[in-house]
């Protein structure tokens, strides 16, 4: 695919070669099968599932399987399953909704510096409502230590809220056992799969976990819907009031194409875990070898903990966002966790929790693969990188003598 | 980012990006841990900027900034030099988007520090904003 890159006085160029989306973190093409089960329900079949007539049971039925193939891919009951607006709205409606339905029983919440801002902010915003949150610590590699939700516990800790895999350095945490702790504690575990579903295996009751989160567009799927799993018997307060929707729990008249899109897209990610996986740790496995061959270059989060399709790497000397400008000149779509990228101007708070000195933090660069890149891709970000670091060196200030060539 | 041309371009083929052996003067402003350091060396004589050049640790905006700003300085005399606002580079960069603001001050106070450092080597008071 060859692609016009705008720039805001609306001119374009074209790029030399073909386009390199190495950014799937961030969100993913929706998948051909999936936009072909979507589209009648945007034309022929639009009625709403609330309706008893005949195109609006013909919706009600798709949202119930698309239900049923959520449930399966979390090993779950189909009742457990609750469709939302995405990701952001999982969280808020998990971590808002048990703290305040929990509120008799305690108000300390238990989650870890390195989670999504959806988890962060969140937790920020309930400690302005009276709530106390403890904020735990990782190690280098971003590993979130269960002996540390344990010591962390009170006698008022009502919800431990710990994300599956991270989606800057896609290290994966000891949900597991973090889940087991919190059930001999009898405390409600939530966990944000945002970054996780397709790529890790999952089974709720397994791993001990009361609340997921999930949204569609990191797995194919469409953005603008995910979904809140919530274990039977869990006491959580409706979070969107309105009508008879979702059992009750969150009103709204639901976006069936989407949910459609996104039931499709979970069951195909889920089936082809095992064997994207090959896949991707072979291509992640080219990227970070030829990556590291540049000089002070350290690779971010943990070397096999991780997603398979995340690859986080630290330059030192220059600045993340400079390295994507020069990137998307040469049609490589990529990411940084530098605060000159970002609208807070702060720089990634996972990097800083895992003790990535200030110094360098900007000089990140996430290339996180999906089904689309070849290894041709890879070879060609491998001949990109080296070319684009040495010239921004070259500019810095910071450089040593023997890291520049001119 | 949404960057004006200018600012890719200077970006892109930044203008006067090097050092300067021998420089009469060097201003270095900003720091590593936010994520923008300037510095700028130059070269006067008879009052005037014979040479300039920067390197720039930063964004698309601090190092379009660098390369803009040295060019509105060659050929100055000191005193146009220190007028240059960093309002007048966004400007000739057709501007900048509002959050980067901050990286053309970034080049006014390079240029500042390095007539100042000029102005101390030379034994002579330092300018004040």
């Amino acid at each position: 695919m060859l692609l016009l890159i705008h720039n805001c006085e609306g001119v374009s160029v074209t790029t030399e070669k073909k386009t390199i989306y190495m950014d799937n973190s961030a969100t993913t093409p929706v998948r051909k099968e999936v936009v072909e089960e979507m589209l009648p329900y945007m034309t022929e079949n639009f009625g709403n599932p609330s309706s008893i007539y005949e195109i609006g049971k013909i919706s009600k039925h798709a949202i119930d399987k698309a239900r049923k193939k959520v449930a399966d891919a979390l090993g779950s009951e189909e009742n457990e399953i609750y469709f939302t607006s995405g990701g952001t709205e999982s969280d808020n409606w998990a971590i808002k909704g048990i703290a305040f339905a929990n509120r008799s029983k305690g108000k300390h919440i238990i989650t870890s510096s390195i989670e999504h801002h959806a988890v962060l902010h969140t937790c920020a915003w309930l400690e302005g409502q009276g709530f106390e949150v403890t904020y735990l610590p990782v190690d280098k590699y971003g590993i979130v230590s269960p002996e540390e939700v344990k010591k962390a516990i009170r006698d008022d800790t009502i919800l431990i809220s710990i994300m599956l895999a991270n989606n800057e350095i896609g290290t994966i945490q000891p949900v597991e056992e973090i889940g087991k702790i919190a059930k001999e504690s009898r405390i409600y575990f939530h966990t944000d799969a945002v970054q996780a579903i397709g790529h890790v295996p999952i089974d709720v009751n397994k791993m001990n976990i009361d609340l997921l989160s999930l949204s569609g567009h990191k797995f194919e799927g469409p953005k603008g819907c995910g979904a809140l799993y919530i274990q039977k018997g869990t006491k959580i307060d409706t979070f969107l009031h309105g009508g008879a929707q979702e059992r009750k729990r969150r009103a709204g008249t639901e976006n069936v194409p989407a949910i459609v899109g996104l039931g499709k897209a979970i069951e195909l990610a889920t089936a082809e875990i095992e064997e994207s996986n090959k896949t991707l740790l072979e291509l992640r496995g080219r990227l970070v070898k030829g990556l590291l061959k540049i000089p002070k270059a350290h690779l971010n989060g943990h070397p096999t903990k991780r997603l398979a399709n995340n690859v986080n790497i630290t330059f030192e000397y220059i600045e993340g966002e400079s390295l994507l400008l020069l990137l998307n000149a040469k049609g490589i779509f990529a990411s940084t966790g530098s605060a000159c990228n970002s609208f807070s101007l702060e720089p990634s708070h996972v990097l800083t929790a895992c003790g990535v000195p200030h110094e360098i933090v900007h000089g990140s660069l996430r290339l996180s693969l999906g089904r689309m890149n070849s290894e041709q891709d890879v070879d060609r970000v491998l001949e990109a990188v080296p070319e684009i670091v040495q010239k921004l060196r070259n500019m810095s200030p910071l450089t040593p003598k023997e890291y520049r060539t001119s | 980012m949404d960057y004006s041309l200018k600012v890719m371009d200077h970006f892109s083929n930044p203008r006067n990006m090097g050092s300067i052996e021998n420089s009469d003067g060097v201003g270095e402003v900003g720091n590593a841990k936010c994520g923008d350091i300037m510095k700028i060396y130059l070269k006067v004589e008879n009052n005037r900027i014979a040479d300039v050049k920067f390197q720039t640790f930063g964004c698309g905006a601090a190092i379009a900034s660098s390369s803009m700003a040295t060019e509105m300085i060659k050929g100055k005399t000191l005193e146009e030099a220190w007028k240059l606002s960093n309002k007048a580079v966004a400007e000739a960069l057709d501007g900048l988007p509002p959050i980067k603001m901050h990286c053309s001050m970034l080049a006014e106070e390079a240029i500042h520090e390095a007539i100042n450092d000029y102005l101390k080597k030379r034994g002579l008071e330092t300018w004040d904003e």
